[in-house]
């Protein structure tokens, strides 16, 4: 039985969930770092911009991101024209939507993580003659693992989990856009419940793991420093 | 030589207050800066290392640090800071601390036994006390050979044995390295031990600047006089009793009916006692 499984969705939502957490990391650590020390007036715009995906419903965020990647909006038609890329229905348009997605599930753990620094750590390191950049990298950040560690495994997990995002953007192209959360709506909608239940299952099994895997390390790291 | 003239717009408790601050401290001086909480103090430090900005000049050894077309920020002050809270990078051990600041092993190693932490140098910051912390504070800061040292109130978390201990070895760092120091705090017996001049501030501005013995020492006509703040008034069968904090110590004084009236509780007080008699415990 288990032979006859097709995996490929799995290896869609993780290589998604793995490309995603790896260019949100990259892009929200600047941000986070950013939004943790400005005292700015437009950071509680910057902040509400980078939440609206916890709240709005999936649909109208696919909705959006379809409308403004497809080849009729000026955007989807650039990176075809120039780059011959397409970005609705593709892999590529669902790292795109996975990204603006997870976006505050990578930002805020890691905004949290800087705020809650000691902010005289920060200033001794730069009394000690250490840059911003110096700071960051051999203070801040080794000081912050559980942050960065909630902030990588949880928006690793909530890419694997999305659905209604990519459904809209990506649709089920087999071995292109067909991941493991739209994969089980199909299997339900045709009435295969025993692979419904085997990819269900898989799916519940890694989703408890990783985030057993968040709290032990957590616990670990507090138990460390006698917190 | 430094010299000093800063001014800046503060919010304190009681509203917005302007810090005007304007000095000049010889070289190797220790300068002990009192005064209450929200007087400035803090800020003061602050400013001087660069992590708040201010109106005015701040001239350290013919360099300018702060002037109107110049600022400069905290990497480029040599300066060593020791945090209230010590600040110590976590992730470090004791001698990555003292290294992170200059890649002088030597120093480092002295810096660590004339604080008797050699032994512990592999340690985190997480398995020391706060007293062996605070030392760990103070080498760091002195890594960089800094041109002015800024305590902000060093010991005032620690118990009176290590206070007294690293009290010393303040003392016997700043003899060595004669660096030009400036240390908030609210101990007499500390400033007095440790400074060479003392600066009070109030609301922001200068109310006194000389040395330690002259503001501190307090006795007029061979007569010992007290600072004391009045805890509470007993009234017993005779005469009412004051009940005084002097210090750490709790003291009863026996005080007329026409002064308990007179008195509130939280005063300060002055205590004036004629007969004196010293006894070693």
């Amino acid at each position: 039985m288990i032979e006859s499984i097709n995996f490929t969705p799995f290896f869609l939502s993780f290589k998604l969930a793995t490309i995603t957490a790896l260019i949100l990391f990259c892009i929200s650590l600047p941000l986070a770092w950013y939004l943790s020390q400005t005292h700015s007036k437009i950071k509680p715009f910057i902040e509400a911009l980078t939440a609206l995906p916890i709240v709005l419903p999936p649909s109208v965020l696919g909705f959006y991101i379809l409308y403004a990647l497809s080849y009729d909006s000026p955007i989807g038609a650039f990176f075809e024209e120039y780059f011959g890329v397409k970005l609705v229905f593709s892999f590529t348009g669902l790292v795109v939507a996975s990204c603006f997605y997870s976006l505050p599930f990578m930002v805020q753990p890691l905004q949290n993580g800087f705020e809650t620094l000691n902010k005289h750590m920060l200033e001794a390191s730069y009394i000690a003659g250490k840059g911003k950049l110096q700071t960051l990298f051999s203070v801040a950040l080794p000081n912050m693992k559980p942050a960065l560690m909630t902030a990588i495994i949880i928006t690793f997990a909530h890419t694997v989990g999305e659905f209604g995002v990519v459904l809209m953007v990506g649709g089920s192209i087999p071995q292109e856009t067909k991941v493991a959360s739209v994969a089980i709506y199909e299997m339900v909608e045709i009435m295969d419940y025993t692979t419904a239940h085997i990819y269900s299952a898989i799916m519940l099994g890694i989703s408890f793991l990783v985030l057993l895997s968040v709290y032990l390390f957590n616990a670990h790291h507090t138990k460390r420093l006698g917190l | 030589m430094i010299d000093i003239a800063i001014t800046k717009e503060l919010d304190g408790a009681k509203g917005s207050m302007a810090l005007s601050f304007k000095v000049t401290i010889k070289q190797g001086e220790f300068v002990a800066l009192s005064g209450k909480s929200g007087s400035g103090k803090t800020t003061l430090l602050r400013i001087l290392a660069g992590l708040e900005k201010a109106q005015g000049e701040i001239c350290v050894a013919d360099k300018i640090w702060l002037n109107s077309t110049t600022f400069y920020p905290p990497q480029k002050r040599e300066i060593g800071f020791v945090f209230q809270d010590y600040a110590l990078f976590e992730n470090m051990t004791i001698e990555q601390n003292l290294l992170f600041v200059a890649k002088d092993t030597q120093l480092a190693q002295h810096l660590l036994e004339v604080t008797e932490l050699s032994s512990m140098k592999h340690r985190y910051p997480h398995a020391l006390s706060g007293g062996q912390k605070q030392r760990v504070a103070i080498c760091r800061a002195l890594m960089k050979r800094p041109k002015l040292l800024l305590l902000d109130e060093p010991l005032s978390a620690l118990d009176s044995t290590m206070r007294t201990k690293l009290q010393n070895e303040l003392l016997a760092l700043h003899k060595e390295f004669q660096t030009t120091t400036i240390m908030v705090s609210h101990d007499s017996s500390e400033i007095y031990k440790l400074a060479s001049r003392m600066v009070v501030l109030e609301n922001g501005a200068i109310i006194q600047d000389a040395p330690p013995s002259e503001v501190l020492l307090e006795q007029k006509n061979n007569t010992l006089t007290l600072r004391a703040k009045l805890l509470c008034i007993q009234e017993t069968a005779t005469q009412p009793q004051a009940i005084v904090t002097l210090g750490q110590q709790l003291t009863a004084i026996t005080i007329t009916k026409e002064e308990a009236q007179h008195l509130s509780i939280g005063e300060d007080l002055l205590i004036n006692a004629k007969e004196l008699t010293l006894q070693a415990l």
